[in-house]
């Protein structure tokens, strides 16, 4: 698969697995005779990320998007294919060196604002805790990232529960910073927002980036916040990728039958009274997912092949689709 | 809009309250001032806990300086002048011509001292395996958790006894009375951990799959460093609750194993031993010997019982 | 002119706390006519779940209706006892929570929450009551109705289980529906298969509908009229499409203007500074003043009367359409 356009990407994505093991326990399979049960959660994916850009992956609950984040933090380990940081494996290299170089570029933003931040630490110990269990220098490091984010420095003596939302966030987006990485996973970073801080915090994201130099792999449901941060976006469907493009193109020629019915569906501030065809029926089980394309059941275009074979992901002009009647 | 600083203009700094001010004002306090009960208890519990603390002060006689016992002063009903000696004693005194009210003071140093040691043992035992078993997880868990399962299916004073009974078979007969306090304290310690470690597992299955652990696992914090420094702050305020009720547990569990005979020693008496000599006298008419020691052992336990369950519900934000 | 499915007049809850009265919803007034649907629209602590609380008299303590009337089909029921208030609960006011896992009882069967709704409210005989039960679920769009009454809910999906929950909100025929962020929880595609299915009832039974939800997108596609409302305070209310395209209120127009929308690329999105006050620290005057780019003395000084925020009107001293032209 030709994916490598851009020479040196920061991140490098190749046949990305995961599959979770949802047995019940051990005892109750052997009483109840059950098979183990197997839930692959993402499936070959495979993509990459040039530095200073922003790469989004969507997709509805179940497409597996946050469990690919945890992967290229390294909070899980895949069950195939490699994520490659810089250059580095971090699930087969060796080199402690190197690991914790890897390491230290990569932080994440989490969608809880209110469970990401210890509730018994004050801002300041949160923020330095990247580099204080590196041993780095700490002095008014949060009161200068605090105010970077648009926060106070006399808010570092302050508990988490003293904030509002929006605040936490930009406490976690300051946390983030403090180790000076160069990629930033920001798992839903803003669906817990109201909508009037939810633009607060992605403008700031969008500003942070051009100051610092940041990578983003920016995780949403939300196609319509995506198409403002991202350079290119990955729409998941049930652990697999189902299409690739940049926002523009996404938008206005969307060529999977998927991201068109995401698009159609999402609704819209001009809609007023607007009746639409309702997509047809939700998403299936993922422990059993339908043969062929994983979406051809609901599929308005699908065909005969459709069910007896799945599509690859593929390079139709500036995109990849994984359909076999994409144009 | 170009800039970054978007949030409100941060009002004049307010000037902080007091100390005082903040501590009054705190929730647990202002909910404490609103609850007589509570209030009451920790009044009882503190001037009780005073009192032991400060018995050689307060008491008015050494009941273990044999020469300051005068035989002649036995069985003196309380608040009654001995027929002999012409002394009177607010509590009476026993067949030994002690003052109740002494032996009560000093036994419930004995009694407190064993109960919060015992507490605190069980504490720091069943937050440790709680914490490993919750964090952990896999066999470690498996195996810590059935532990304490089967030890549940035990009444823990048949634990204690257990173990009292194995530890005095081990110890030389001349340092028996010496190390019986604190076989007791490891005996109740050891029967009792198991519900501080199984609230801590809940509590640390909650915290672990909460965003700030993964956050510090992400930089690289070590297990150990996660559940010290993240989890085990989050999860103490059930153990708080746990403690309370505990200790008035402790504390009737060392009264009963001493009324057993199992517990301290005569030459130590705690409050169960008082009672348990008291009870030879109850029909003979010398009530006061059994009446005082077991009265004080009840509004201890209680005082100290209510306390807890009005930290519990105070510290439990769904019932606010 | 005919009566008002609901019409609230004035409606203040209060929460007594240590710190002084709150008000979470303070003097709302608003009318809902039959086969209308009103979207509130707010952030959160804007006071719009409470506002639907209060209507059907599910307000938790010690949160109280402080003052205001609310009448549904003419009667006022907010002095009701809780035997009456229960009794018109279902069959008058039909109620659609957030949560489809957690408003449906998770030991009964669908068809045995259905039947007892419907005999409760409705003088029917139990054979007469089952038919209703799978008429209900047919009209939701949940195929094999026949077969799956007798199902317990978690063998259904997300988007069916809200389906069912409507089906249970919608049983008794009442003729107001009380529907708090209804769609939140569930997928976009499943939110557009709800959306469409609410409008559907709304026309065809001709029901009163308050949508509650956080989404201007989902009210613009399925609201009638809008209320937007700010610190417990209703901003600015009318038709959703003058609402949308010419905003009275600034904060409705902030609200506007920091939704991300599919149909611009990739500009930068306008946000409204600060974040929403906590109900113990409003401001004085309109509480709006120190996120609003058009404040004024005025506004610091004295709050804007919400009293008179009828259709095409906006709690503000300084409505847009006044001073237009002043740039952001």
């Amino acid at each position: 698969m030709p994916l490598d356009q851009n020479a040196d990407p920061l991140v490098s994505i190749r046949g990305l697995t995961r599959i979770f093991d949802v047995s019940k326990p051990l005892l109750n399979r052997i009483v109840e005779r059950l098979p183990k049960r197997l839930l692959t959660a993402v499936s070959d994916v495979s993509f990459d990320v040039p530095e200073r850009t922003t790469y989004a992956l969507v997709g509805e609950s179940g497409s597996g998007k946050s469990t690919i984040g945890k992967m290229v933090v390294g909070l899980l380990n895949p069950s195939e294919g490699e994520v490659e940081i810089e250059g580095i494996n971090l699930a087969s290299e060796t080199d402690p060196d190197k690991i914790e170089q890897v390491r230290s570029d990569i932080q994440m933003i989490f969608q809880d604002p209110y469970a990401s931040l210890n509730p018994r630490w004050r801002v300041r110990d949160i923020i330095t805790e990247p580099v204080r269990i590196r041993g780095g220098e700490t002095d008014g490091l949060a009161e200068k990232l605090l105010e970077q984010v648009g926060l106070s420095a006399v808010d570092a003596i302050k508990f988490p529960h003293e904030f509002s939302g929006g605040q936490r966030q930009r406490i976690c987006v300051a946390r983030a910073l403090a180790s000076e990485p160069k990629l930033i996973v920001a798992d839903e970073p803003t669906s817990a927002l109201d909508v009037s801080v939810q633009a607060q915090v992605l403008n700031l994201m969008s500003d942070l980036k051009d100051e610092f130099g940041l990578t983003y792999i920016l995780i949403s449901h939300d196609l319509t916040v995506v198409r403002h941060m991202a350079d290119r976006i990955g729409v998941l469907y049930l652990g697999r990728l189902v299409e690739e493009a940049s926002p523009d193109a996404l938008f206005t020629d969307p060529k999977h039958p998927y991201t068109q019915m995401l698009i159609e569906a999402a609704p819209r501030m001009d809609g007023f009274g607007r009746e639409i065809v309702p997509p047809e029926g939700e998403i299936p089980d993922p422990i059993s997912p339908p043969p062929g394309c994983a979406y051809h059941p609901r599929c308005p275009i699908a065909v005969e092949r459709c069910s007896q074979e799945r599509p690859q992901l593929e390079w139709k002009g500036q995109s990849r689709v994984a359909c076999f009647l994409a144009e | 809009m170009t800039d970054k600083t978007s949030d409100l203009p941060q009002p004049a700094a307010v000037q902080r309250p007091s100390r005082f001010k903040e501590l009054w004002e705190a929730d647990l306090v202002y909910n404490l001032r609103r609850s007589p009960v509570a209030l009451v208890s920790l009044i009882v519990t503190l001037i009780l806990i005073l009192a032991a603390v400060l018995a050689p002060l307060i008491a008015p006689t050494n009941p273990f300086d044999p020469a300051s016992l005068n035989l002649m002063n036995g069985f003196s009903p309380p608040g009654v002048p001995n027929a002999f000696t012409g002394e009177t004693f607010l509590m009476g005194t026993d067949d030994q011509g002690r003052d109740v009210f002494s032996t009560i003071l000093y036994g419930m140093r004995i009694s407190l001292f064993v109960g919060v040691s015992a507490v605190i043992f069980a504490m720091v035992l069943g937050i440790t395996l709680g914490l490993i078993a919750g964090y952990v997880g896999g066999w470690i868990e498996t195996i810590i958790m059935r532990i304490a399962d089967v030890q549940l299916t035990f009444p823990s004073i048949l634990v204690a006894m257990l173990i009292t009974g194995v530890a005095k078979g081990f110890t030389p007969p001349a340092y028996r009375d010496e190390v019986a306090i604190f076989v007791l304290i490891l005996a109740i310690g050891l029967s009792d951990w198991v519900q501080f470690a199984r609230v801590v597992r809940g509590a640390t299955l909650v915290e672990k799959n909460k965003e700030y652990v993964q956050a510090a696992r992400l930089i690289g914090r070590s297990g150990g460093g996660i559940m010290l420094r993240h989890i085990l702050p989050n999860v103490l305020s059930p153990v708080l609750v746990i403690a309370t009720i505990s200790l008035a547990l402790a504390i009737i569990a060392e009264a009963t194993l001493s009324f057993l005979g199992v517990g301290a020693p005569p030459t130590q008496p705690s409050l169960g031993t008082l009672i348990r000599i008291g009870q030879g006298f109850l029909f003979s008419g010398e009530w006061w010997i059994l009446f005082f020691p077991a009265v004080t052992l009840l509004g201890l336990a209680l005082a100290v019982n209510l306390l807890g369950d009005w930290l519990r519900d105070a510290l439990n934000p769904r019932l606010r | 002119m005919t009566t008002p499915v609901l019409s609230v007049r004035n409606l203040t809850v209060e929460i007594p706390t240590r710190a002084g009265l709150l008000k979470p919803v303070d003097g709302i007034s608003y009318d809902i006519a039959a086969g209308e649907i009103l979207g509130v629209v707010g952030e959160s602590g804007a006071g719009k779940s409470m506002t639907g609380n209060a209507v059907i008299g599910l307000l938790d303590r010690p949160a109280r209706i402080a003052s205001g009337e609310i009448h549904v089909n003419g009667r006022r029921i907010d002095r009701l006892s809780r035997k009456e208030l229960r009794r018109s609960r279902g069959k008058e006011i039909g109620m659609i929570f957030q949560d489809p896992l957690t408003s449906l009882n998770p030991l009964l069967t669908i068809g045995d929450q259905l039947t007892e709704t419907i005999s409760e409210h409705l003088d029917v005989s139990d054979g007469e009551a089952k038919a209703r039960a799978i008429h209900a679920l047919e009209e939701v769009g949940i195929p094999a109705a026949r077969d799956r009454i007798d199902a317990y809910p978690h063998q259904f999906s997300g988007g069916m289980r809200q389906r069912v929950v409507i089906a249970l909100a919608l049983c008794a025929e009442p003729s107001l529906v009380i529907a708090d962020e209804p769609t939140t929880a569930l997928d976009v595609s499943v939110q557009a298969q709800i959306t469409a299915l609410l409008k559907r009832l709304c026309r065809e039974r001709g029901m009163a509908v308050m949508l509650v939800t956080h989404d201007m997108g989902v009210i613009a596609e399925t609201a009638d009229r809008v209320a937007v409302m700010y610190a417990g305070r209703l901003a600015e209310l009318g038709p959703v499409r003058d609402v949308i395209t010419a905003p009275m209120h600034p904060y409705t127009d902030g609200l506007m203007q920091a939704t991300p929308d599919a149909s611009e690329g990739a500009t930068r999105l306008r946000q409204i500074p600060g974040a929403m006050p906590r109900l113990g620290s409003l401001p004085p005057g309109c509480a709006f003043n120190p996120r609003c780019p058009y404040t004024q003395d005025r506004c610091c000084q004295d709050p804007p009367p919400t009293r008179d925020v009828t259709d095409g009107r906006a709690a503000c001293w300084f409505p847009l359409t006044e001073h237009a032209a002043i740039p952001a």
